[in-house]
């Protein structure tokens, strides 16, 4: 194994304690069909002992079976798992493969070349921080080269190797090595990428892997373990904003309520002041529970439960933000569009939009441009077919708590899902988004009233809490609320009305109409109300043919 | 963030996202050592509430003795319900591993039984301690990996899975198997248990246990129901388990390695990886791929 400490065979204690602080790198290789990448990630696996003796019996056996190096050790094997791989001599699917050095923890996306699996790499990539993109140093850049450099440019990898292969195909010659690396820079320089790092290998005999080649002496940089062992990878993600994700809150008991999600951005102490991005009350931080103990501060990464002062309602989906420069919180927005699926994207189609959070219905109301990959031109286009990368403007159901992708890789990416299906159909990155249009703008006009700008004090009702099943029907007893409501949907809620059944609302005062007529608006139900004295009973009901049966002029918000 | 501490909040992630996206999740629980750190991060991540579902264990009735108790004990201590799950039919039909070979009995006893439990408590999730530097086909796995309704893992048509996002989105009767531990390695394991001094059972250590040797390799006499072929006899060795199963099944390996420290020393200067004591993993080529299509985990 990779671990030659003497430390292991003398002090196993020592060792441990100074395994404790290692780093941990994620990358990805990427290149064409056939320029060595199985073969290069067999060789770092091989060359870092990761390789036990009867994997080494297991693979000297199939190398002479199935073997493409004519009997010789072929260290793709050690990658290519799928039964229908190894059939095909080709890598159908993103693996991912561990190997550790004294200094760091790897992890690698093995993505395949492929056009047709763009969708892969694109998975690769999100999680990544480093690329190896592998040049034929027989052949060049290819097309292929520039889409996965524009793939990984677009979901935000910083720093490029470009590992010049297959050197010893071309003697070693320094000039065509510099050649593609100059092609190389020149494409990339609209990337933006923070650093290009040129480096000449031979997968296959091992140049430039883990020691400096003898074949290459006039290359002075770092070879590419080397690389990966010391690259710094810059993560600013401490000094942003703080955003935590609300995944699940905690409620063993009455006394208790934590809020966990895994930090997305920032710092947060005990003291520190948050606010809801959607509802925008704020409160304090009591305490950063774990099992260990309360921790004195927690940070992007970590995956914290948080305990509040006040009680203020914040369920999953909500984002928890530092009260200066929050997230935006809006229905629309424009993002970069990666398509995965056959069916083209259909624009005006409600799918299902999943964020750090929050899962929203929503759609693509336009298609900008998309770009294409080899040229980085941008063309007209009406959708996005498989493996298409396009602009697009998105239209959410209900606002969600969203950065542009730029500034907050967790907090700025979402997943689209097909309702049918349950496919994952796209991936998103937020390039910018839309002010929200205030909420009652949007409700049909007699209901809407000014928005008072300093009126905090909306009460948040939670639907799925709030709702009471009895023998006579579905109750939501409002009438001890006063005042303007926002309502937290929840799938039981909705389940109930997309099952045909009523719910009736019971209002303190007609001025919690719009509350109501906003609810209907953003989950496209129907309602009917009466007035009973100062109070108002609301009907809400989602068949269109109900509504249809019903006298006209009790039907509104439609 | 460390590497450890950084594949910790990961798992946890994973942990929160099932149990706040699916109604009856349920955590497999197969007594070894990835259990033990899977069942360690989900009471992380829900403290100071227990995990709010049951632990389910898949028992082939030829676990080694210590699991079952080390079993029990865990789910008392964790204050976790504990379902306990053994394929009848395959019990009437006197399935074992020494009269229907290694890969029925497998089949018949793992795979049947954990579709029968799953099919009975009707679980959409479960999760599952595998790793994938364990084996290559695991290595394309998804985190969240979708299951058909008769439980099968198509390979060719799985969910792209981005960022830390995952689709938990499945009709009625399809599920979702969850590997938190997925981007962990051997090492990995053994330094966290190290680090939370998590409990493993005591087989993980090495102690002089009665074993015979059988096709190279020694297996552990651990009830009366294994029985010797000629010129077998039962000897007493210093040994231990880097991987844990049934009994006929786990090979042991000649140690003197009983504290954890020792163990991973053990660990990094070996030359064979631990499913190596595995006699299942060598029936066929491709044979982990073909059991994980059919439903074996």
């Amino acid at each position: 194994m990779a671990h030659q400490s003497d430390l292991i065979e003398k002090d196993i204690l020592a060792y441990l304690k100074s395994q404790e602080a290692k780093s941990m790198l994620r990358f990805i290789t990427c290149g064409s069909v056939d320029d060595g990448k199985s073969t290069l990630i067999g060789r770092l696996l091989w060359d870092s002992k990761m390789v036990f003796e009867d994997q080494l019996a297991a693979l000297e056996a199939d190398s002479k079976k199935i073997g493409t190096q004519g009997g010789a050790i072929d260290y793709a094997l050690l990658l290519d798992g799928l039964q229908a791989e190894r059939e095909q001599g080709i890598t159908i699917d993103v693996a991912y493969r561990y190997f550790s050095t004294d200094k760091r923890k790897f992890i690698v996306a093995d993505t395949p070349g492929h056009e047709q699996y763009t969708r892969n790499m694109v998975t690769g990539a999100s999680t990544a921080q480093v690329a190896v993109i592998l040049v034929d140093a027989r052949k060049g850049l290819l097309t292929q080269t520039r889409r996965h450099s524009y793939l990984v440019s677009l979901v935000g990898i910083k720093h490029i190797v470009l590992a010049i292969n297959k050197m010893d195909l071309i003697d070693f010659d320094q000039q065509k090595f510099d050649l593609i690396r100059r092609d190389y820079q020149q494409f990339a320089a609209p990337l933006g990428f923070a650093s290009i790092a040129a480096i000449p290998i031979s997968a296959l005999d091992g140049d430039n892997i883990i020691g400096p080649s003898s074949n290459t002496p006039w290359y002075g940089g770092p070879t590419l373990m080397s690389y990966l062992e010391t690259v710094r990878v810059e993560d600013d993600r401490r000094e942003q904003p703080f955003r935590l994700p609300i995944q699940w809150v905690n409620r063993p008991h009455l006394d208790f309520r934590g809020f966990c999600g895994t930090v997305a951005s920032g710092v947060i102490r005990p003291g520190d002041e948050v606010r809801v991005a959607s509802s925008g009350r704020s409160s304090r931080v009591a305490r950063i529970v774990t099992m260990g103990g309360d921790l004195p501060e927690a940070t992007s990464g970590q995956a914290v439960t948080l305990t509040l002062t006040d009680e203020i309602d914040v369920s999953r989906g909500e984002v928890l933000t530092a009260p200066i420069a929050p997230p935006f919180f809006t229905r629309h927005f424009v993002a970069h569009l990666v398509w995965f699926q056959d069916e083209p994207l259909q624009p005006g189609q409600s799918y299902l939009i999943k964020t750090a959070a929050a899962l929203i219905p929503g759609k693509v109301t336009t298609v900008q441009h998309v770009v294409d990959v080899n040229t980085l031109e941008q063309k007209q286009a009406e959708t996005l077919g498989l493996n298409a990368i396009g602009v697009a403007r998105l239209e959410l159901d209900r606002p969600a708590a969203i950065d542009s992708y730029q500034q907050n890789r967790d907090t700025g990416s979402f997943i689209m899902i097909d309702r049918f299906t349950n496919a994952t159909v796209a991936a998103g990155m937020v390039i910018a988004a839309a002010p929200e249009i205030p909420h009652h703008e949007q409700v049909a006009g007699a209901l809407a009233k000014p928005v008072d700008e300093g009126d905090t004090a909306i009460r948040r009702v939670n639907l799925g809490n709030a709702l009471i099943c009895g023998d006579e029907g579905n109750l939501v007893d409002l009438t001890g609320e006063r005042g303007e409501i926002a309502f937290e949907v929840t799938t039981a809620f909705l389940d109930i009305l997309t099952k045909g059944n009523r719910v009736l609302f019971r209002l303190h005062d007609p001025g919690q109409l719009p509350s109501v007529a906003l609810l209907a608006y953003e989950q496209g139900l129907q309602f009917t109300f009466t007035r009973v004295g100062d109070r108002i009973n609301l009907v809400l009901f989602s068949s269109p043919e109900v509504m249809q049966s019903l006298p006209a002029q009790d039907v509104i918000g439609l | 963030m460390t590497h450890l501490q950084q594949l910790e909040a990961e798992s946890i992630h994973i942990i929160r996202e099932v149990v706040a996206e699916f109604g009856n999740p349920v955590m497999l629980y197969s007594i070894g050592k990835d259990s033990a750190v899977m069942l360690h991060l989900a009471r992380k991540a829900f403290y100071p509430a227990p995990p709010p579902f049951p632990l389910l264990h898949v028992d082939t009735t030829w676990k080694f003795r210590e699991m079952i108790q080390f079993r029990d004990r865990m789910a008392v201590e964790c204050g976790l319900d504990l379902i306990v799950h053994v394929n009848e039919d395959g019990v009437r039909r006197n399935v074992s591993p020494f009269t229907h070979g290694s890969a029925l009995y497998t089949d018949v006893m793992k795979t049947e039984g954990l579709k029968q439990a799953l099919d009975r408590y009707k679980f959409d999730a479960a999760f599952g301690g595998a790793r994938r530097d364990e084996e290559k086909s695991r290595a394309k796995e998804r985190i969240f990996s979708f299951r058909s309704e008769h439980h099968r893992w198509d390979p060719k048509n799985q969910r792209p899975e981005l960022w830390n996002l995952y689709n938990t989105r499945i009709k009625p009767g399809e599920s979702i198997r969850v590997f938190p531990l997925s981007n962990w390695t051997e090492l990995d394991v053994w330094q966290y248990i190290h680090l939370e001094e998590i409990p493993i059972v005591p087989l993980y250590y090495a102690a002089f246990r009665p074993v015979v040797e059988r096709d190279g390799m020694l297996i552990m006499v651990d009830d009366d129901r294994l029985e010797l072929k000629p010129g077998e006899k039962v000897e007493y060795k210093s040994v231990r388990f880097r991987t844990l199963g049934c009994y006929p099944l786990t090979a042991a390996v000649e140690s003197t390695a009983d504290t954890l420290p020792e163990i991973i020393r053990e660990m990094l200067l070996t030359r064979t990886s631990e499913r190596q004591g595995r006699l299942i993993d060598h029936d066929q080529a491709g044979s982990m791929e073909k059991k994980k299509q059919e439903g074996y985990f």
